[in-house]
């Protein structure tokens, strides 16, 4: 499998560790009952599937990466924490 | 006495003789043969033995597709087993020797499994082996792999090398017949960067085994003359002897290039072979097809052949597999066969044709050449001991007629190469108007020429080439038109016959794995109508070809067998390695000690010339202890050097450790949210001990974190996790708090640290740093930490101590490591400084109990580890909600306590599980285990460190540490895990 790294450019799939869901937020500590969600809970989705993962072996950064679970396809590849992206441009209008 | 080598004709070098030897007998063949073809040029047909009942088999093909041909080649090390002749290229010298037979090819005893083949049906295994239970390990498994399996292992190291290789193209082709070089041209010349990979040693495919026009010269000219004009283009790169094997995600393809399998030895400094990881932005797949066997009575015997291959065999090679061949064929393409060989003077017995009706110009042909033909006929029984004799013919009327022949030439059909096509999960499609299975469509990928079922050879070219275009102008190339050269005719008609009914003997579907027509059916009858169901119980399609030549027979007959079409019964797909691969190219360098790269400190040399014994630390090698001359013993060496550093001073590299340097004005906040403890507090010029949890609760890693300016941290982790935590922290600063102005990078191999310990570390380090920077306590109390300038370097000081002892670390850039370390000996030679490895640091911090990796287990809490205390109640940290769960604060935790022998002479040993007295010996009375142990020189007894339940609260009572694969059991009594100096008045001195 082959990432398009923002910064590095295309670069294969062993420079990079996964981590899984994406979209998970780490909860505010006021609610601590969200906690074992929030670490220990995951879907296992067939298809679009928006994760994380951390080129290690490059620029560590964190990507989120966009890939269909079926077929390795990947759609999107951003910065985590790039602000410029319409993901966090949403967030932080929400 | 069949095959032989004409006097003419064929790509090899005939002034070039070369001798081999099969099963010790000598033959000549010649530069440019197989293995098979030149067995076949000294009429050997005889070359194997058959998996299951052990049947004399021979040359199926002349391709990679092979089932049968397997031979060991080479001797020694270097034998290698299963290798397929039909392949194997010959060299001066080679040796190969058949397989699965015993004591000889010509006598093999495990031939009586023919006659029991009865009870050796489809499912046999399941059948035979089921009772009693146990007889499975002890009789039946170790019986059946000792009959498993075809070819010897040779069992010693490989003395060769495998090397790996990336490469990244526009366009890749995989497949050097008439389709790939017509679609490697369109894209070379079109300016693309090009691959292409062909398994065979020349390129051409087909083209060299058929007598072809293109262009107005021959097929081999054309090729030649392609394979030219590509080698002159600069961005094209042509690999011959290279099989991609697999293709995987992104455009990614797995090859394997045989550099010097045709070589008796590689040359000086070659690999063996080389993996190649190939990244190709578009990819052409031109792999061709394989020709399909005729399933009839006892077509396995050594004789009967694929009609293509005979044809390769006679012009690639010069070889005619027979003197008198009959030709079986329910296509056209059989009939090139039978002309083919009668043009080159062959005497072709007869061609026997399924079909009723042919087209009137093979017809006049077959008059023209005299050749006597039979339609509406088949092969229903073949005759000979080991090789063809006979062949017993149905005639159309009924009637029966034998023939003699020393070869069998049979056409089925083609079956498009669709293998590397469903790697990635694509469906084969079937054709109703081909009867072939079709690649699907594919991202990425174009299909071109017989692979996707155009079996003439100038819709090959024709597809190649717009292929090629298409490929090269989705990468950014414009492709000029290609005008497709003109080809001489040919008919490509075929009316598929799967099986031939009431044919007598065994009709195999399944050459290499021993799967008959009936077998099949009786799966079918036991109710295995799924493809995949049929493929596990009858074996079929799971040989080392995977099934090349039998799967779709087999889908053919289940379909039939079951009232199915062909599409209904659908198809198993193929996996990697499209043909096997060697372990040696998987692994390449990545042997031994080189299996993962060594990392060496700055101080290693200088370490080696102390004559250390050196330790791995994840990927480092650290110095486990330094003997010196006289010391016998590892034990005897460590306690000096603990003794040593207690009494006087010594110098220990402590670079491994992680050290990664933290710097933004919210630095200290980041730094609150990853510690339990509180840093913010932390002034400039002072270190603290910190502990980091996983937002599970349980402790990650630990380590000091130094304020050396203001907003400037440096946080030490431990050797192990440094690059674990790096990850952790990168994602706390940009996936959990982007918001924090902090940036982290680490600093671990910039900076060579060393550790002095000891109540003489002071006047060491006065005597070596002079006036740089001022080390009384007063200046430089316990915990400070300083960054100043030592000669021309920026130099750093931490007053930190694993060992108890007075203690120092010194920070000096890498480059300056060796010098260093040479320096602080000097300047310590006073006071008889020594230097201390790991083995006696590892003492030094149990006798003090203070946690390490064995502790550090990521299954203990803080709390676990007696560092509760430290969890600040003042803030939020990763791991602070999930670490107050009822499960995580249960005082019946395992807890970190110390242990002496109540016996104290007696050895501890690390795992040995704690037991109350008098309880037995049982899982649920298991109390917790010794963490780590060691010999203290200080107590002048073995001491350990425990996890154990309510552990603090247990100090004094007396357990057992049970052991039983080593001590035994041993008394032990609970005592605090600080063993020395537990008011802690070294540290500070």
């Amino acid at each position: 499998m082959r990432i398009q790294c923002p910064f590095c450019g295309e670069r294969d799939s062993s420079e990079f560790t996964y981590l899984g869901d994406a979209t998970v937020r780490r909860p505010d500590p006021s609610a601590p009952e969200q906690y074992f969600e929030a670490v220990y809970l995951r879907d296992n989705p067939a298809g679009r599937h928006e994760e994380l993962w951390y080129h290690g072996f490059g620029c560590r950064s964190w990507l989120r990466v966009t890939r269909d679970t079926r077929t390795h396809e990947i759609f999107t590849v951003e910065m985590y924490n790039d602000a410029t992206t319409e993901t966090n441009q949403e967030a932080a209008r929400a | 006495m069949s095959g032989h080598r004409l006097g003419k004709g064929g790509l090899i070098d005939r002034q070039r003789a070369l001798t081999f030897q099969f099963d010790g007998r000598r033959f000549t063949g010649h530069a440019g043969d197989t293995v098979a073809s030149a067995l076949l040029a000294n009429g050997v047909q005889l070359v194997g033995r058959s998996f299951k009942y052990h049947r004399p088999r021979g040359i199926l093909t002349a391709g990679s597709e092979e089932p049968n041909a397997l031979v060991e080649l080479r001797t020694g090390a270097r034998r290698e087993p299963n290798t397929r002749a039909t392949v194997a290229e010959l060299f001066d010298g080679l040796e190969a020797t058949s397989q699965n037979r015993w004591p000889s090819l010509g006598f093999d005893v495990g031939a009586i499994n023919s006659l029991l083949s009865p009870i050796f049906v489809a499912g046999f295994y399941y059948k035979t082996f089921m009772w009693p239970a146990a007889f499975w390990e002890k009789v039946y498994e170790p019986l059946i792999r000792k009959a498993a399996g075809l070819g010897r292992a040779s069992e010693q190291s490989d003395p060769d090398i495998y090397e790996k290789a990336h490469a990244f193209c526009d366009v890749l082709v995989i497949g050097g017949g008439a389709a790939g070089l017509a679609a490697a041209l369109s894209a070379a010349r079109a300016g693309a960067r090009v691959i292409l990979c062909d398994e065979d040693f020349v390129l051409g495919g087909r083209l060299n085994g058929d007598r072809r026009e293109i262009g107005g010269c021959s097929g081999v000219e054309w090729t030649q003359r392609a394979a030219a004009e590509l080698e002159s283009l600069p961005d094209v790169r042509v690999m011959r002897r290279t099989t991609v094997f697999g293709a995987y995600d992104g455009n990614t393809f797995g090859a394997v290039e045989r550099v010097s399998d045709h070589l008796p030895t590689p040359s000086p400094h070659q690999p063996r072979q080389r993996l190649w990881k190939i990244v190709a932005r578009r990819i052409v797949l031109a792999t061709g097809a394989i020709e399909r066997p005729l399933v009839f009575g006892d077509n396995d015997r050594p004789g009967v052949m694929m009609s293509s291959a005979a044809r390769t065999y006679l012009h690639r090679f010069g070889v005619a597999v027979g003197h008198s061949p009959v030709v079986f064929t329910s296509t056209d393409d059989g009939w090139v066969t039978a002309f083919d060989l009668a043009r080159a003077g062959i005497a072709v017995r007869a061609v026997i044709d399924t079909r009723t009706k042919i087209s009137a110009s093979l017809l006049s042909g077959a008059k023209q050449t005299g050749i006597y033909t039979l339609l509406g006929a088949q092969v229903v029984a073949t005759q000979g001991s080991h090789g063809l004799t006979r062949v017993t013919v149905r005639k159309h009327d009924g009637g029966m007629e034998n023939l003699k022949a020393d070869a069998l030439c049979m056409s089925g059909g083609w079956n498009p190469n669709i293998a590397l096509s469903t790697h990635l999960g694509g469906r084969p499609r079937w054709s109703d108007e081909l009867s072939v299975f079709l690649p699907s469509e594919l991202r990425g990928t174009i299909v071109a020429g017989a692979a996707r079922g155009s079996f003439t050879l100038a819709a090959a070219l024709r597809e190649g080439a717009a292929a090629g275009a298409e490929a090269a102008q989705s990468t950014g190339h414009d492709a000029p038109a290609w005008s497709a050269p003109t080809v001489d005719d040919e008919l490509s008609g075929v009316t598929p016959c799967w099986r031939i009914a009431d044919s007598r003997g065994k009709a195999f579907v399944d050459f290499q794995n021993d799967v008959t027509a009936d077998d099949v059916t009786l799966a079918a009858r036991e109710g295995f109508t799924s493809v995949e169901h049929l493929k596990r119980y009858t074996t079929l399609g799971m040989g080392t070809d995977q099934g090349r030549t039998s799967n779709v027979n087999g889908l053919a007959l289940l379909a039939a067998a079951t009232g199915r079409t062909i599409p209904e019964v659908g198809t198993t797909v193929f996996r990697p390695p499209y043909t096997p691969v060697s372990f040696g190219a998987f692994v390449g360098h990545h042997r031994g000690k080189d299996f993962r790269p060594t990392r060496l400190t700055a101080s290693h040399r200088w370490a080696a010339e102390r004559g250390a014994t050196f330790v791995e630390a994840a990927q480092w090698l650290r110095a486990q202890w330094f003997a010196e001359p006289g010391e016998t013993d590892w034990l005897q060496t460590v306690n000096r050097e603990v003794k040593s550093v207690r009494s006087s001073v010594g110098v220990c590299d402590v670079s491994t450790l992680g050290k990664i340097d933290i710097q933004g004005k919210d630095a200290a906040t980041f730094l609150d949210r990853v510690y339990i403890n509180m840093i913010s507090t932390l002034p400039v010029g002072k270190t603290r001990y910190g502990i980091m949890l996983r937002e599970d609760g349980f402790v990650m890693d630990d380590g000091t974190t130094a304020h050396i300016a203001p907003g400037h941290y440096v946080m030490s982790t431990t050797t192990v996790n440094a690059g674990k935590v790096m990850q952790h922290l990168e994602h706390a600063r940009q996936v959990t708090w982007p918001e924090l102005d902090v940036q982290i990078v680490s600093i671990t191999e910039q900076w060579a640290q060393y550790s002095i310990a000891g109540p003489n570390s002071r006047r060491l380090l006065e005597r070596l740093l002079g006036g740089a920077i001022d080390v009384s306590n007063e200046a430089f109390p316990y915990l400070a930490c300083a960054e100043f300038q030592w000669q021309s370097m920026r130099a750093r000081l931490f007053r930190v101590s694993f060992s108890g002892e007075l203690a120092f670390e010194l920070a000096v850039p890498a480059r300056y490591g060796d010098a260093t370390i040479r320096a602080l000996m000097t300047a310590g030679q006073e006071w008889g400084v020594v230097p201390y490895g790991l083995e006696a640091l590892g003492v030094m911090r149990i006798e003090k109990g203070h946690v390490a990796g064995n502790e550090l287990n990521g299954m203990t809490t803080a709390a676990d580890l007696g560092l509760g205390r430290m969890m600040s109640t003042k803030k939020d940290f990763i791991g602070r909600v999930l670490a107050g769960r009822p499960g995580l604060v249960d005082a019946n935790r395992p807890a970190l306590v110390g242990l002496k022998p109540v016996d104290r002479s007696k050895r501890l040993f690390a795992g040995a599980h704690f037991l109350s007295s008098g309880a037995t010996v049982a899982l649920n009375n298991d109390q917790g285990y010794l963490t780590s142990v060691a010999f203290s020189p200080m107590l002048d007894h073995w001491i350990g460190l425990g996890l154990l339940a309510r552990g603090q609260a247990r100090v004094g009572e007396r357990l057992r540490a049970y052991d039983p694969l080593r001590s035994g059991e041993i008394e032990v009594e609970v005592v605090s895990p600080v063993f020395f100096d537990p008011e802690g008045a070294r540290l500070k001195g």
